[in-house]
């Protein structure tokens, strides 16, 4: 574990290193504040609605969903991976099932239209 | 002092000011590379006013944004606007951890006993890198919507959907590498290719191509750089930001390509291994370090991104989605299949 050592410090530091580069900033920055600079950038016309009003499409959050399944699938092949010199055929046999079920669900999701976009 | 504090502090200490260091230092004249390079491909002559040939121009950017005055729109989402600029640059640098430069070196002498010049090398490196750098789509998505700026969210909602969407092929294509090296260490799969006197871009051609693919939109740029369409989005995510906060995005975004660099020229072309490790009479490559040896690679690719970035055309959102899930998506399945089959032939 003392390999983590390090990285643990690295944390600290990098946690630090936008605390203090923002820290340096407002003591020496300029500033004239002014309520017309305060407000959204939309091209000079006053706005009429902010963005917290408007909608989006629900495709983001289908491709979040699509995400979360195949993401946590590839953490499945790494330990697969690396072991895979011991698991040789076996191992080998048993992926391959994975990914066959894995293959039916993409197919499905293509099938109805999940990785459209329009 | 006694040991433990010198080996478990003070040492990684030292090296993490020097990396910073030296981070920061060719991130911000990696900037005036670019500019340079698009301006000569452009048949400009880019920045040539600040210093000998323009060579003083990253300070005078950085001491500019430092001094910048910062704005915040008064109906943003304060805390989260303030959060976002450090979500993204935290896990850039953190990545920087265990990235392997360099084999263990005594500094030309310098030390008695050989140090690895490196931060530290873990056994679930490449892991630990994807899984930091994936942390990068909460500031993005964050610093887009807290922004409350109908630009910096639809960006922030791109790039979020983009940054994910090439995650999982990006995951398959390490994959690939993985079987071949039987290891998540990235000191270990460099090694793994010197036992093997063989680079694995040659086994992972399709990986690579793969990889670099999602390389390219995971930090956003040419021809992936939808988040920061100029012409409909005007800076996407980062519209409402300047100063300092704006600076910080900057860097991650530079930091990220060079971690996307430094992992090609890990995984694929060796690290620091000099071409051809087994043939002896190429040893006089030699007289180069090893660490010059990683740098030029990574430097090729970096060039790589900027050529991408003065002759590829932008791609539509929904052509985007559609090379990913798509056209990755599957290419790398297929190849970590391939690739499996390979290695279980050959090792038996």
């Amino acid at each position: 574990m003392t390999n983590y050592i390090p990285i643990v410090i690295f944390t600290l530091v990098a946690v630090s290193f936008p605390i203090i580069t923002l820290l340096i900033a407002k003591v020496i920055r300029a500033g004239s504040p002014d309520p017309v600079k305060a407000e959204p950038y939309e091209c000079g016309v006053a706005a009429e609605t902010t963005a917290f009003d408007t909608r989006f499409s629900i495709r983001y959050y289908l491709i979040a969903v699509l995400f979360v399944v195949f993401d946590v699938e590839t953490i499945f092949l790494f330990p697969w991976a690396v072991m895979f010199d011991r698991l040789a055929l076996f191992g080998f046999i048993e992926m391959m099932v994975f990914l066959a079920i894995l293959l039916a669900g993409y197919v499905y999701a293509w099938r109805r239209g999940a990785l459209e976009w329009a | 002092m006694d040991q433990p504090l010198i080996q478990f502090i003070v040492i990684p200490l030292v090296k993490i000011v020097v990396i910073l260091a030296v981070l920061l230092l060719i991130v911000a004249y990696l900037t005036f590379a670019e500019r340079k390079i698009l301006a000569y491909m452009q048949v400009r002559l880019g920045p040539n006013r600040v210093g000998p040939k323009g060579w003083l121009q990253p300070i005078a950017d950085a001491f500019k944004l430092l001094v910048k005055e910062d704005l915040v729109p008064a109906k943003a989402e304060k805390f989260v606007f303030m959060l976002a600029p450090g979500l993204i640059i935290i896990p850039a640098l953190l990545v920087w951890s265990v990235i392997p430069f360099a084999p263990d070196t005594t500094l030309f002498g310098l030390l008695k006993q050989p140090i690895p010049p490196y931060l530290t090398d873990i056994n679930i490196g490449l892991l630990f890198l994807l899984g930091v750098s994936g942390v990068g789509v909460y500031g993005v998505i964050l610093g887009g919507w807290s922004s409350n700026n109908k630009f910096s969210l639809m960006g922030g909602l791109r790039s979020a959907a983009q940054m994910v969407s090439y995650e999982v092929p990006m995951g398959f294509a390490v994959v690939s590498v993985i079987l071949m090296a039987g290891s998540l260490s990235l000191v270990r799969i460099v090694q793994a290719q010197q036992e093997a006197h063989l680079w694995f871009f040659v086994p992972g051609i399709l990986a690579l191509a793969i990889y670099f693919c999602c390389g390219v939109a995971e930090t956003n740029r040419n021809p992936f750089d939808l988040p920061e369409a100029e012409s409909e989005l005007v800076a996407g995510f980062h519209t409402e930001y300047s100063g300092m906060k704006f600076a910080l995005f900057f860097l991650a975004e530079y930091a990220n390509m060079l971690v996307i660099g430094s992992v090609v020229a890990l995984l694929f072309f060796g690290g620091w291994l000099r071409p051809f490790p087994s043939w002896g009479w190429l040893g006089f490559l030699d007289i180069i370090p090893p660490f010059f040896w990683f740098a030029g690679k990574v430097a090729v690719v970096i060039f790589i991104y900027m050529w991408f970035r003065g002759t590829f055309p932008r791609y539509r959102f929904d052509q985007l989605m559609h090379i990913g899930w798509k056209w990755l998506l599957p290419l790398s399945l297929a190849n970590v299949v391939i690739v499996a089959l390979g290695v279980l032939l050959l090792k038996g």
